[in-house]
């Protein structure tokens, strides 16, 4: 039994010595960047690398001056929330509709629809860039607000209809019993039911569209760049402003490493459309 | 009661209409344009050359020197970084699969990798880890007593795959702990009571449960791998040559920088067949799924 007993404890320890090791290994790079963000150029590519330092804000200040920080920011939260917003009105109602009233059709259609995402971004990318060339559109947040929503918008409505079946059927029966309308159906009964479903396909989707990288580099140059399309300004003189590169690069992953880490469970479920639970 | 089911019908229709109607412009339209570019002769800088092209333009992909190396480091790109993420991804989903100290931590620690954009991802490796004077990789090979790598320079397409794998690897571990979590308890047990051994409880159990998880990684990770652009983008520029060109970046070069909307669309269309291959599998086996 005692022999039993340490046997475990020692490939307890391995095991978490390990597991350790690994994730702090894969997430060091992250930890390294962060830790460069309040060095001064100097002390950035110094050999061998510091690790004890005096801390400075200034490279904040600099990148919030000279690159327009403020700017690219708000283009991507505007292109990300908007996207996500109009891609959940759109996708609510046919996912509703999908796993309360299905017909023989609807597996299809699911298949189908999941079947769009298959289309190469830059099998597309000519055909919309003309498009968008000929109604004025390049360069604007409304151009990456139609492109975020419509290429979500599959995954959105996958996700939200595996979050309605779980949905009893007898609530919404009742709910007409008793006379609702549709909208009252919705409003009353479907909202409280699904808003967890909605928030969570909501953050994932944010979370995609925040990061994307192929359309906003080729579609969004000055006025509408992401902070995607940031980062690439600062991909010139041989990394000289590592530590402001640093800066830039935490201002522009922080909020949404956050945001992922709060949906990395349903990220699961939306990625691989209900495949893997 | 006719009257009732037309429109028990109607409704759930118009709810559905948007993002069918939406969803078919959407996937229409492009595929549609993609397909007649590469028909005809469109190229912005010889304006005054236009009408059908016939198989031209695919005849001037195919026989650019570039297309072969573009195809070929696309698949390679994406065997090694599906091979780097799979076996990784599911050592690791092994190894913290059962509880210990901080497992939560270790998990968020774990997937984080996949919430980089991918530039920053780029910048990340190019200036802080594979700087050949001050970056990380340089400093831990001088400490070995080597001489450091210049990655971008003598390995593009292996330190794009490592960028890659490093945002990938999270995505694979993560969908395999998940399934993994879903195992049943008391077979495993069962299996442990009558002398199984890891190898054994690993070939019989594990990897028969996890055969459809795993595919279904590879045929996302996949998807996702064939339009791989930023990286090679902010990195490297599909240099140095075309070392590491893939076909997505070819594609961009041809249309953005010599303006040859025809040929680019021919490329355009290789790609899109390639992707198509993969979707046929994926759908099958999501479409099992569902009938479930």
């Amino acid at each position: 039994m005692s022999t039993k007993k340490s046997k475990w404890t020692t490939s307890l320890i391995v095991r978490t010595i390990a597991a350790w090791g690994i994730a702090l290994l894969l997430f060091f790079p992250l930890i390294f960047m962060g830790f460069t963000a309040f060095k001064t150029e100097l002390q950035a590519i110094a050999v061998p690398s510091l690790w004890a330092f005096e801390p400075t804000l200034e490279n904040f200040h600099v990148v919030n001056e000279r690159s327009d920080y403020v700017q690219f920011a708000w283009n991507s939260v505007v292109t990300s929330v908007v996207s996500t917003v109009l891609g959940l009105l759109i996708a609510a109602p046919a996912a509703y509709s999908m796993a309360f009233s299905p017909t023989k059709g609807t597996n299809g259609l699911l298949l189908w629809m999941l079947s769009t995402k298959f289309m190469p971004a830059v099998g597309a990318l000519l055909p919309i860039y003309i498009i968008f060339q000929q109604l004025g559109l390049l360069d604007t947040k409304t151009a990456l607000v139609i492109i975020f929503t419509m290429m979500n918008l599959p995954i959105m409505v996958w996700m939200l209809y595996t979050y309605f079946k779980d949905i009893p059927h007898e609530i919404l029966e009742a709910a007409r019993m008793d006379g609702a309308s549709v909208w009252q159906e919705f409003r009353h009964v479907l909202l409280p039911l699904g808003i967890g479903g909605l928030a969570s396909t909501g953050l994932l989707c944010l979370v995609l569209a925040w990061n994307e990288a192929f359309w906003a580099l080729n579609l969004g140059a000055a006025d509408a760049g992401t902070l995607a399309t940031m980062m690439v300004s600062y991909s010139s003189p041989e990394g000289l402003f590592w530590a402001k590169l640093s800066a830039a690069s935490l201002m522009a992953i922080a909020p949404i490493v956050v945001i992922g880490w709060f949906s990395q469970k349903q990220l699961v479920q939306g990625l691989t459309f209900g495949a893997v639970k | 009661m006719s009257s009732q089911s037309r429109s028990s019908r109607f409704i759930p229709r118009l709810l559905l209409s948007p993002a069918v109607i939406t969803l078919l412009i959407w996937m229409v339209v492009p595929l549609a344009l993609t397909i007649y570019f590469s028909s005809i002769f469109y190229n912005l800088m010889q304006p005054d050359v236009s009408g059908f092209a016939g198989w031209m333009n695919y005849e001037f992909m195919i026989t650019n020197p570039a297309f072969t190396d573009a195809i070929w480091n696309t698949l390679v790109l994406l065997a090694s970084t599906v091979a780097i993420t799979v076996i990784g991804g599911l050592a690791i989903a092994l190894l913290i699969n059962e509880a210990f100290p901080g497992r939560g931590m270790v998990r968020l620690l774990l997937i984080s990798p996949f919430f980089v954009m991918p530039t920053v991802n780029a910048l990340l490796w190019k200036h802080m880890m594979m700087n050949p004077i001050y970056g990380v990789l340089a400093q831990v090979w001088t400490f070995f007593g080597f001489t450091p790598i210049n990655w971008l320079q003598d390995l593009p397409l292996f330190s794009i795959i490592l960028m890659i794998s490093w945002q990938w690897l999270p995505f694979a571990c993560l969908i395999l702990m998940t399934s993994l979590q879903s195992m049943d308890r008391e077979q495993l047990e069962a299996a442990e009571m009558d002398g199984a051994n890891y190898w054994q409880k690993f070939r019989y159990m594990y990897l028969p449960h996890l055969a459809r998880p795993i595919s279904v990684v590879i045929m996302i990770e996949v998807i996702f791998l064939l339009s791989v652009f930023a990286e090679i983008f902010t990195t490297t520029n599909g240099g140095p040559g075309t070392q590491s060109t893939n076909l997505a970046y070819l594609i961009f070069n041809e249309a953005l920088q010599s303006f040859d909307i025809g040929v680019a669309s021919a490329g355009a269309v290789f790609a899109i067949i390639l992707a198509n291959i993969v979707a046929i599998f994926l759908v099958r086996i999501i479409g099992k799924n569902l009938e479930k």
